[in-house]
């Protein structure tokens, strides 16, 4: 706590440079080390060559990316709501997009063609955000959130529909594993398709600190203060649509990632909305990177899957961290 | 010296008539303290006078500008607004809370102008704060939390300042307090001051005028020497009072 904030920021990109490193060298195939540092020269092997730049750095860039969106609009979302407990999916866009995705899946256009999966979640994204919009309409923050509630069910639903009449056990299979959320198999096409629409929402989220530190004191005071709601509204929802609706699109539902970030970095920065909103977003890249990690080396027959890991361990942290809140709190 | 009029205010809300024809003018200065009984539309008042909430009819002018025209960060520079019992929802610092009253005037990114602390301390010193900097304002007492947000209301050096019920639920020592603190704002700064208050007596001795609302319609507008009367008071609430004594010393009392 008593670090200064550039000493936060050495150790903060310390810890990623690292964990980047770990996750080119691990998986199925354990690198060397040295490997990393040989890769341009001539005589590198080839497959090692190929596997670090074609397996595990299009899945690092988007664990990256993914982790960060999560962190920062479950920080955004927060601050919007005033409520430590609000996350990424609480606009119904998650849930959208694995709809979207889920059908790609149950009508076997993804056996066609991969890239369909991320695709068809990307319209599902932005499907719920514009419905949550219209249920939504108005000034208050409580209807955009009651609306993406409603979304949210609906979306729900309809996976668990398509699940249901799944034309083949097959199919049955192949939608719950990629409801649980995963990382594996990502190639460059799937990082070109949503980078993007993860860049644009990270940066239209960031934008939006200076209106919820303003909001902390209330609806009616941030109003006062020349903070025009309607905007933020459409810019978090906006945001989350972008941000998370391309994360999910690409690596499934991935829990506890948006919740636990700002509250992991809210003791060296404070609660000030705006200081949690970056902080968060590293917290969240590096926890999901290092949960990838954790799947890929944690010995089982079969890959642990991402989004099964990110709540079997955030779980606990989050009980750990409620038990400190607990002690602290007036 | 600000001037802030409002002409023939009708709104209503949720179909129900909340303030019927009111038209009232002030300017820097004044302390005007809104009184009447609950639900009489002093709050509806205030939001409309601040320009949160448009009328149905009628027209609200600052400076002779409609409210309505003006850009809301340039209007958030000159008036200040606290709603009932404002509170943070983050255990922010004080000094951050206090802060957050000069959000009109910074930029969408980048850090604090080193003037902008300067204009803090004053703040914080003027509402005798100097001690709670730090401490997270989720944690403070009534009274120390209506002076964090006072402060905050003061930071950005408004011309008008509208308060809603700024001492509900505070002790009579830091009521008073708070009642000098508003009447000093008016007298000595020249601000215009505008209060919803429910005690009588405080009304009386700090305001220089008086607003009467009942049922959306203003009853009585004037200095609370001539126009807190006993036959007021029954207008106004129902009540049999008596009202004493002038100035300072005045006070109301129910039968």
């Amino acid at each position: 706590m008593s670090v200064s904030p550039r000493k936060r920021v050495v150790l903060a990109i310390a810890v990623l440079l690292a964990l980047v490193m770990v996750s080119l060298l691990v998986g199925r195939v354990a690198l060397p080390s040295n490997t990393l540092f040989t890769l341009w020269r001539s005589d590198a092997d080839p497959l090692a060559v190929l596997i670090i730049t074609e397996l595990r750095l299009p899945r690092t860039v988007l664990a990256l990316l993914v982790g960060a969106a999560l962190g920062l609009s479950g920080a955004v979302l927060q601050g919007l709501t005033r409520n430590p407990l609000a996350e990424p999916g609480l606009l119904g866009v998650s849930s959208g997009a694995a709809l979207g995705a889920v059908i790609a899946i149950h009508t076997g256009l993804s056996l066609v063609w991969p890239l369909a999966t991320p695709l068809l979640g990307l319209a599902g994204a932005f499907g719920a955000a514009l419905l949550t919009l219209t249920l939504g309409r108005g000034e208050g923050v409580l209807v955009l959130i009651l609306a993406g509630a409603a979304v949210s069910g609906v979306m729900f639903a309809g996976t668990a529909l398509a699940l249901n009449l799944a034309p083949n056990p097959y199919a049955a299979y192949e939608i719950s594993m990629w409801l649980m959320g995963s990382l594996a198999d990502r190639s460059w096409d799937h990082v070109l398709l949503v980078a993007p629409f993860l860049v644009a929402g990270l940066l239209v989220l960031g934008g939006t600190g200076r209106a919820l530190d303003a909001l902390s004191l209330g609806e009616q005071q941030a109003t006062s203060l020349g903070i025009n709601l309607r905007s933020l509204r459409l810019q978090v929802l906006l945001g989350t649509a972008l941000a998370v609706g391309a994360a999910t699109a690409v690596a499934g539902a991935i829990g506890f990632i948006g919740l636990l970030a700002p509250h992991w970095v809210r003791p060296w920065v404070g609660h000030e909305p705006r200081r949690v909103l970056w902080p968060a977003t590293v917290a969240g890249a590096a926890l999901l990177l290092a949960a990838d990690i954790g799947t890929r080396l944690l010995p089982f027959a079969q890959e642990l899957k991402l989004g099964v890991l990110t709540v079997l361990v955030g779980t606990p942290f989050f009980v750990s961290l409620l038990l400190r809140l607990r002690r602290s709190a007036p | 010296m600000s001037l802030l009029q409002a002409q023939d205010v009708c709104l209503s809300l949720s179909a129900r008539p909340v303030l019927q024809a009111v038209s009232v003018s002030a300017q820097g200065g004044e302390f005007i303290a809104v009184i009447g009984p609950n639900g009489a539309g002093k709050s509806t008042l205030l939001t409309v006078l601040a320009g949160l909430l448009a009328p149905d009819s009628g027209t609200v002018h600052l400076d002779a500008k409609p409210l309505a025209a003006y850009a809301p960060r340039d209007l958030a520079r000159q008036r200040a607004y606290l709603p009932q019992n404002p509170r943070c929802d983050w255990p922010l610092p004080v000094e951050r809370v206090v802060a957050l009253g000069l959000t009109p005037g910074l930029p969408a990114f980048g850090g604090f102008p080193p003037a902008d602390q300067l204009r803090i301390d004053a703040a914080l010193q003027a509402c005798d704060l100097q001690s709670r900097r730090q401490q997270p304002a989720t944690t403070l007492s009534g009274g120390e939390l209506a002076r964090t947000m006072l402060a905050r209301a003061l930071v950005g050096d408004p011309a008008v300042l509208i308060v809603d019920e700024p001492i509900a639920g505070l002790d009579p020592r830091h009521a008073l307090e708070a009642m000098r603190r508003l009447a000093r704002l008016a007298r000595d700064e020249q601000r215009l001051v505008i209060a919803a208050v429910h005690d009588l007596t405080l009304a009386m001795r700090y305001a220089t005028r008086l607003w009467a609302l009942r049922d959306g319609r203003l009853l009585a507008d004037g200095p609370p020497a001539t126009t807190l009367t006993a036959e007021l008071l029954r207008e106004l609430f129902d009540v049999a009072a008596c009202v004493s004594g002038e100035g300072g010393s005045a006070y109301v009392d129910y039968v």
